[in-house]
């Protein structure tokens, strides 16, 4: 995505990006999304941007935007994953047979026994991570290059989900495995603006402990005006986007069950919003944890360093073959977790869960500015690339645009994203 | 070269009949090398005649097929560039070996990073070191937080120069180091060569100029067609003497 902004902007304007130091490629996307929105919004006379079909927008991304931060890694070290929506159906069969008959039955832990859902979704993790890890085998150590190992994945992880349900429906799924789904687990608005006020701690700690060390090391250091107009984003950002989701309300008759169930009667005219779901929590926690990993492990340093250069890598004595392995492993995690939150919003898994996930998640990669060379991509650009790519898709659907146009649509924003993505580069000179 | 280097100790590497074969072809065949502390060696040859794979099997980017390495007069068993590392053996390949979309902090200190108690990489602490050996280097170097992509060959260079440095090496090797540069760059390297020497490092110097090779070189080994032709003392022959031996493989009158 380019940044309309900068592209037109007068001289003064680029001076105060730089002074901000704020990425103006984020910028950029940032704006097509803001762009994407507002016109659905038009369109739809305001139905768009409500806080219920943000809420909903944001539990449809979930799934995919998982994977696409483990997508980065990959095609950042010159790979390419193709078996992601089926080890992601692999994943999900695997936690809902175990879920259903493994630990209940075989185990007789009976259904409902609060060991199920922890259990089940470690035996996910694991699968995901050594499926993976494998398949990262295949590709580091005996050379198979990865979109054929991948391709043959997309095939044999989709039937291997297919022979382990024997083709069935699975459900319900357990109630506390339920919670991550979305809807089925939110914070409500009280922990909600507690989660966020916390993270806008953590932000404006993690900016000041920034601007500290660069003053040890006498680096030099943004002026303050330029910190606190970062910190006012900060607060606006996070804080809003609680405030959003909070006032998505329960409906009435739902609330009114709740209180049934807790033996209470509810108060006449009472409300509650949703406020944070857990998934989305998870995909928070996930984004942070992967950034970290990029930008601050060695593993994150390898695996840029491989992508920029294998043969650089490899002469500085980086073991590049267990590095592709620990990225598919990484990868396979993360198709369980995605399977996890997929079949949870579903609360059932069936036999076509994630199809066409991989293309999904590839093209959140590479709108999301991941290049196909190697060496460069974000992770929050990959997340923002799912947003965008999920609000194209209901955003046309809630206008009315016929199935097959969506499509045609969303294929052709992914070419033209890469499109500008490239003037882009060329321009700043970026390689 | 002013200073005399004193060849009566134990060499600090010597490479014994070294063979390496791709497929049927001999790209290196039983040669022998060696290098005292304190000491530049010259390795000559035309493009394929073996110097560049020879000299991969001391940095550990090859493995030889036959022969043995001693360093410091115990034999070395280099499967991969760490082993070469633990020896203390850097190199500077004619390629830098940089990864383009990182930063020279980043490049400098690959696989080798610097980290906070937290087990986290210590960007800041990197880029402070990066500063202080580039000022010493070369202190026109400024881009510091740009991927070294978009940086001169020169200052490219430097990084991969600075990163051989840094960590301490007895050994060096430099492939070729002033292939890609300007005169005063050449310069550059040429002093830092000198400097090195007198801290009593041992180099092996790849290059095709053969002024340069006179220059810079106390000894200078010879390869043709994978053969050691014959090592001389760069005092001591012509530069037609040298131009014989790497384009007809004939030793000089009076070998040294």
């Amino acid at each position: 995505m380019t940044d309309t902004v900068s592209q037109t902007s007068t001289p003064q304007k680029r001076k105060l990006l730089d002074t901000l130091e704020l990425d103006t490629r984020l910028l950029g996307m940032i704006g097509a999304f803001i762009l994407v929105c507002i016109a659905f919004n038009v369109l739809t006379d305001g139905r768009f941007l409500t806080p219920r079909n943000i809420f909903n927008l944001t539990i449809q991304t979930v799934s995919v935007a998982i994977m696409a931060t483990g997508m980065v890694f990959i095609i950042v070290t010159r790979h390419i994953d193709l078996s992601v929506g089926s080890l992601l159906a692999t994943c999900s069969a695997i936690m809902a047979m175990t879920q259903t008959v493994v630990l209940p039955d075989w185990l007789g832990l009976g259904l409902g026994h609060w060991a199920i859902a922890p259990g089940a979704i470690i035996v996910g993790l694991i699968a995901g991570c050594l499926i993976g890890g494998f398949q990262g085998w295949l590709v580091g150590y005996l050379g198979i290059p990865a979109f054929i190992v991948t391709l043959g994945g997309l095939l044999v992880w989709r039937n291997v989900a297919w022979y382990l349900t024997n083709g069935q429906t699975i459900g319900p799924l357990d109630d506390s495995f339920v919670i991550f789904g979305g809807i089925g687990g939110t914070l409500g608005e009280t922990w909600s603006w507690i989660f966020g006020i916390v993270a806008l701690a953590f932000a404006l700690f993690s900016q000041w402990q920034g601007r500290r060390s660069k003053i040890t090391h006498d680096f030099p250091v943004k002026p303050l005006w330029a910190e606190a107009l970062l910190a006012a984003i900060y607060a606006v950002a996070i804080l809003g986007f609680i405030w959003l989701l909070n006032s998505y309300d329960i409906p009435e008759n739902r609330l009114e069950r709740m209180f049934e169930a807790r033996g209470a009667v509810m108060p006449e005219g009472y409300t509650e919003g949703y406020g944070l779901p857990i998934s989305v929590l998870l995909l928070i926690g996930i984004a942070i944890v992967m950034t970290l990993v990029a930008r601050r492990t060695r593993l994150g340093r390898y695996i840029f360093a491989t992508g920029g250069n294998p043969d650089a890598a490899e002469l500085s004595g980086i073991n590049t073959r267990l590095l592709t392995v620990k990225v598919f492993a990484i990868m396979g995690a993360l198709c369980a977790v995605a399977g996890l939150v997929a079949s949870a919003r579903l609360s059932f898994h069936s036999n076509d869960i994630g199809t066409l996930d991989e293309l999904r998640v590839i093209a959140a990669a590479v709108i999301g500015g991941t290049a196909l060379s190697g060496g460069i991509g974000t992770i929050y650009g990959a997340i923002l690339g799912a947003l965008i790519m999920q609000s194209l898709q209901s955003g046309m659907a809630m206008v009315g645009v016929d199935a097959p146009f969506q499509n045609i649509v969303v294929g052709s924003v992914l070419v033209l994203a890469v499109l500008i993505d490239i003037i882009y580069r060329k321009r700043t000179g970026a390689k | 070269m002013a200073t005399e280097v004193r060849r009566d100790g134990t060499p600090l590497v010597e490479m014994r009949d070294i063979s390496v074969a791709f497929g049927g072809v001999k790209a290196v065949d039983h040669v022998s090398v060696d290098l005292y502390p304190g000491e530049v060696v010259g390795l000559l040859g035309h493009n394929g005649a073996g110097k560049s794979t020879l000299i991969k099997c001391l940095s550990g980017a090859y493995q030889a097929d036959g022969g043995e390495i001693y360093v410091n007069g115990e034999k070395a068993t280099i499967n991969n560039p760490r082993d070469a590392r633990r020896y203390n053996i850097e190199t500077i390949y004619q390629t830098l070996a940089l990864a383009d979309n990182l930063d020279a902090a980043s490049n400098l200190f690959l696989g080798r990073e610097l980290t906070t108690p937290m087990g986290f990489v210590n960007d800041a602490a990197m880029e402070a070191e990066t500063r202080k050996i580039m000022g010493r280097l070369n202190p026109n170097f400024k881009n510091f937080t740009t991927p070294v992509a978009s940086l001169s060959g020169g200052q490219r260079q430097s990084v991969a120069i600075a990163r051989a440095v840094y960590f301490n090496a007895k050994i060096l090797i430099m492939d070729e180091p002033t292939a890609a540069l300007g005169p005063q760059e050449t310069k550059m390297v040429a002093e830092l060569i000198d400097e090195l020497k007198r801290q009593g490092l041992g180099i092996f110097l790849i290059d095709h100029d053969i002024h340069q090779v006179k220059a810079l070189c106390d000894r200078a080994s010879v390869m043709k067609n994978g053969q050691l032709v014959g090592t001389v003392h760069v005092d001591e022959v012509t530069e037609d003497d040298l131009l014989g031996m790497i384009i007809l493989g004939k030793q000089p009158e009076k070998a040294a």
